[in-house]
């Protein structure tokens, strides 16, 4: 199990966060997010032309390994990108798509109540991520099957938490669709490697939290001091940051197990899932206090992250539902 | 160097066969063979080989059902007096230490901690007066001191200069512990036992050929056995549920009876706690072995602490009725610190201490916010005043 990053990750990293970094940075977004409008579909376009969506293709040398260093950037830089649903979650029934995708699939997880008779699907599918740029659905269906869907359905936007992760309600009637499998296991599949990989987009917006907060307590002065050298502070963010050291390793872990199809992948990813689902929100809840009033305002990011990292709670499995998991996964039994 | 180092262990073998001489005079052989700490230089133990081969040898000689020097026995002689006296002795201290230090004949212990002086050990109080024999006489009161009873040397820091800031005045010497100056009481804990001691020093001489390093400069020598004592607690590699969390998740799997779902939520927790624990541990160790040191390395015992404390605690409360109980409250004096060998509430209480020895779970978390995290210090009073004048 390799918990570090090679060379490539770290090349493919540096660029990433260029990109990001000059393309998207957090005022655009806070200004996108003000604005409501939602994805920037010119930054999808570069992310695409840099060969995100084929990081998927075994010939490209990619793995999952590199698609959780993506999400780690996104979760850095809350760009506001299909990748969760393009290339997470449709990507891993589809493999690397030209078409943007998505999984239909309630955001907060539960069961499939689409029906389908006859290559024709009818049914509404809630609170669905990266749906409003999705060209084609990955539809699963009551017993667990999935279809293609490219048509003959309707796409309604939610007002929704995460202000960069818009949700949206999705209603199928009569939609042709084509089969991919009658397997559960490919959807089961998918929602694994789907926590998995926001494990790492966790760590990448705990980390950011946790920059954020060192970086203002260090310029901020009150009582003639800096505020980071109050001990009451300083041990708090010690804390936080033993805490983002171990969702590393734990992400990583996940990652390195979904990219070698390790037996114990659904373990790794319930611990990742769990640890950096709670860390993520206890950074973004530290960033906004150890701001003080400037963290309360709109015009500050630190809200962002929070409504990212609490919506991230939810998704796709809570940390309880991951640790419910566990107790079958590993015999410690209710 | 792999098969040079086998080679040189089987002449080892044939020359001094474990089974045909003492275990001392194996011991001594193989320290003179430089296969005890490969590491270390020539003629010192060692053979200036790279650390991670001494994995080797010490394979080979288990097999061939050597005896060893019982490490965790001498671990202060070993984990912090070893890498002092290698860094700062004259040739002619580490020719006289090294050896009995390493085969166990001479058990060593640490005169640091003084009642006043603890998190803040730098304001330390035990004085040491140079005498024109070129002899010391140090006179104060040392705490937390594991094996003193069962030591033939100490390593002891001392103030020296009374009149100069307190980091500066300290000098650091080797303590002979059956000097008649030299008292040790044990000091017993809130497990009933006695692992550590009080030791009284009165009059206690010194001659300065036991001193490391310069008169004054003993708080930089400090910092090296400092350093190899953070290294040495809560770095083991462990499988998965290796450690505590094995302990209690077996009783969770044997006895049902125990289960409600409040504490099955709680156990859970606990488990992907010792889980990330154990993968970050796991990734320090790939970062040293790939050459790339990260500051994750000041966190071990800081989260090896909280999770050990919270995972006794859990199993007390699971027991139920059996938590209500506790094994053995004899003031006994342990040789070895053994967390599974006793019941469910030593483990609680002895935990206690994984906060405090070897650097408060407080400082570490001042030394990860000011020297990973960037953070600036807080004001201090005490730095550039001289120690005499310092409150007490």
């Amino acid at each position: 199990m390799n918990l570090l990053y090679t060379e490539v990750e770290e090349e493919l990293r540096a660029s990433l966060r260029d990109l990001l970094t000059d393309r998207s940075p957090i005022d655009a977004v806070l200004a996108r997010a003000t604005a409501q409008q939602g994805y920037d579909p010119s930054l999808w376009r570069e992310l695409t032309q840099l060969g995100v969506p084929e990081l998927l293709a075994p010939e490209a040398g990619g793995s999952w390994r590199e698609v959780a260093v993506v999400m780690e950037e996104l979760g850095r830089s809350l760009a506001p990108t299909p990748v969760l649903g393009s290339v997470v979650l449709a990507g891993s029934v589809l493999g690397p798509a030209e078409r943007t995708a998505t999984l239909a699939v309630p955001f907060s997880l539960g069961a499939p109540t689409v029906r389908a008779e006859g290559g024709a699907l009818t049914g509404t599918v809630t609170s669905v991520a990266d749906a409003l740029t999705a060209d084609q659905l990955v539809v699963p269906v009551e017993g667990g099957a999935l279809y293609l869907v490219e048509s003959g359905f309707t796409v309604t936007p939610r007002t929704s938490l995460d202000l960069t992760r818009p949700l949206a309600d999705v209603v199928l009637a009569q939609a042709p669709g084509q089969l991919l499998t009658e397997d559960p296991a490919v959807l089961a599949q998918a929602l694994l490697t789907g926590a998995g990989m926001l494990a790492s987009e966790q760590l990448g917006l705990a980390e950011r939290c946790l920059a954020m907060t060192v970086e203002y307590l260090r310029e901020r002065r009150q009582f003639n001091r800096p505020l980071g050298s109050f001990q009451a502070l300083k041990h708090r963010l010690a804390d936080l940051w033993l805490e983002v050291v171990g969702a590393r390793a734990a992400a990583r872990a996940a990652a390195d197990a979904l990219a070698t199809g390790a037996p114990d992948a659904a373990v790794t990813v319930a611990v990742a899932a769990s640890h950096c689902g709670t860390v993520a929100v206890r950074a973004a809840e530290e960033c906004v206090q150890l701001h003080g009033g400037i963290g309360m305002t709109w015009e500050h990011p630190a809200h962002l992250y929070l409504k990212r990292a609490k919506a991230d709670q939810l998704a796709l499995g809570t940390p309880g539902r991951h640790r419910t998991a566990l107790a079958e996964l590993v015999n410690l039994p209710a | 160097m792999t098969e040079e180092l086998r080679t040189r262990v089987h002449e080892l073998l044939e020359r001094t066969p474990p089974q045909d001489v003492d275990p001392i005079d194996f011991l001594r052989a193989r320290f003179d063979a430089g296969l005890a700490w490969v590491h270390f230089p020539v003629g010192l133990g060692g053979l200036g080989a790279p650390r991670a081969l001494q994995a080797v040898v010490d394979a080979e000689l288990a097999a061939a059902g050597a005896p060893d020097n019982d490490p965790r026995r001498i671990g202060i002689g070993l984990g912090m007096a070893a890498p002092t006296i290698l860094r700062y002795g004259t040739e002619e201290q580490q020719r006289r230490w090294l050896r009995p230090l390493w085969t166990g004949e001479e058990v060593w212990c640490q005169l640091f901690s003084e009642p006043g002086a603890g998190s803040d050990l730098a304001a330390l109080a035990t004085r040491a007066v140079p005498g024109p024999d070129g002899v010391w006489t140090v006179d104060g009161q040392k705490v937390w001191t594991s094996t003193a009873h069962t030591a033939r040397w100490a390593i002891l820091i001392a103030r020296t200069d009374p009149a100069v800031p307190k980091h500066r005045g300290i000098t650091y010497f080797v303590c002979d512990m059956t000097d008649p100056g030299v008292e040790v009481r044990p000091l017993r804990q809130l497990t009933g036992e006695a692992e550590f001691n009080e030791v009284f020093l009165t009059g206690v001489r010194i001659p300065d050929t036991d001193r490391l390093g310069a008169v004054g400069e003993g708080w930089q020598v400090a910092q090296t056995t400092l350093n190899n004592e953070r290294v040495s607690i809560g770095g083991q590699r462990m499988p998965r549920e290796g450690g505590l969390i094995g302990m209690v998740a077996d009783t969770w799997r044997t006895r049902p009876e125990l289960r409600t779902p409040e504490l099955h939520q709680r156990l859970l927790a606990h488990w992907v706690d010792a889980e990330v624990l154990r993968l970050t541990g796991e990734r320090l160790r790939q970062q040293l072995a790939a050459g790339q040191p990260g500051p994750e390395g000041a966190g071990g015992k800081l989260g090896f602490a909280r999770l050990a404390q919270q995972l006794t605690g859990f199993e007390v409360e699971l027991l139920g009725e059996e938590g209500l109980g506790y094994d053995d409250w004899s003031f006994v004096r342990p040789e070895l610190v053994d967390f599974t060998g006793r019941e469910a509430g030593y483990r609680y209480l002895r935990a206690k201490g994984n906060s405090i020895e070897g650097g408060t779970s407080e400082v570490l978390r001042n030394i990860i916010a000011e020297r990973v995290l960037g953070l600036p210090p807080e004001p201090r009073t005490d730095k550039d005043v001289p120690w005499k004048e310092l409150s007490r």
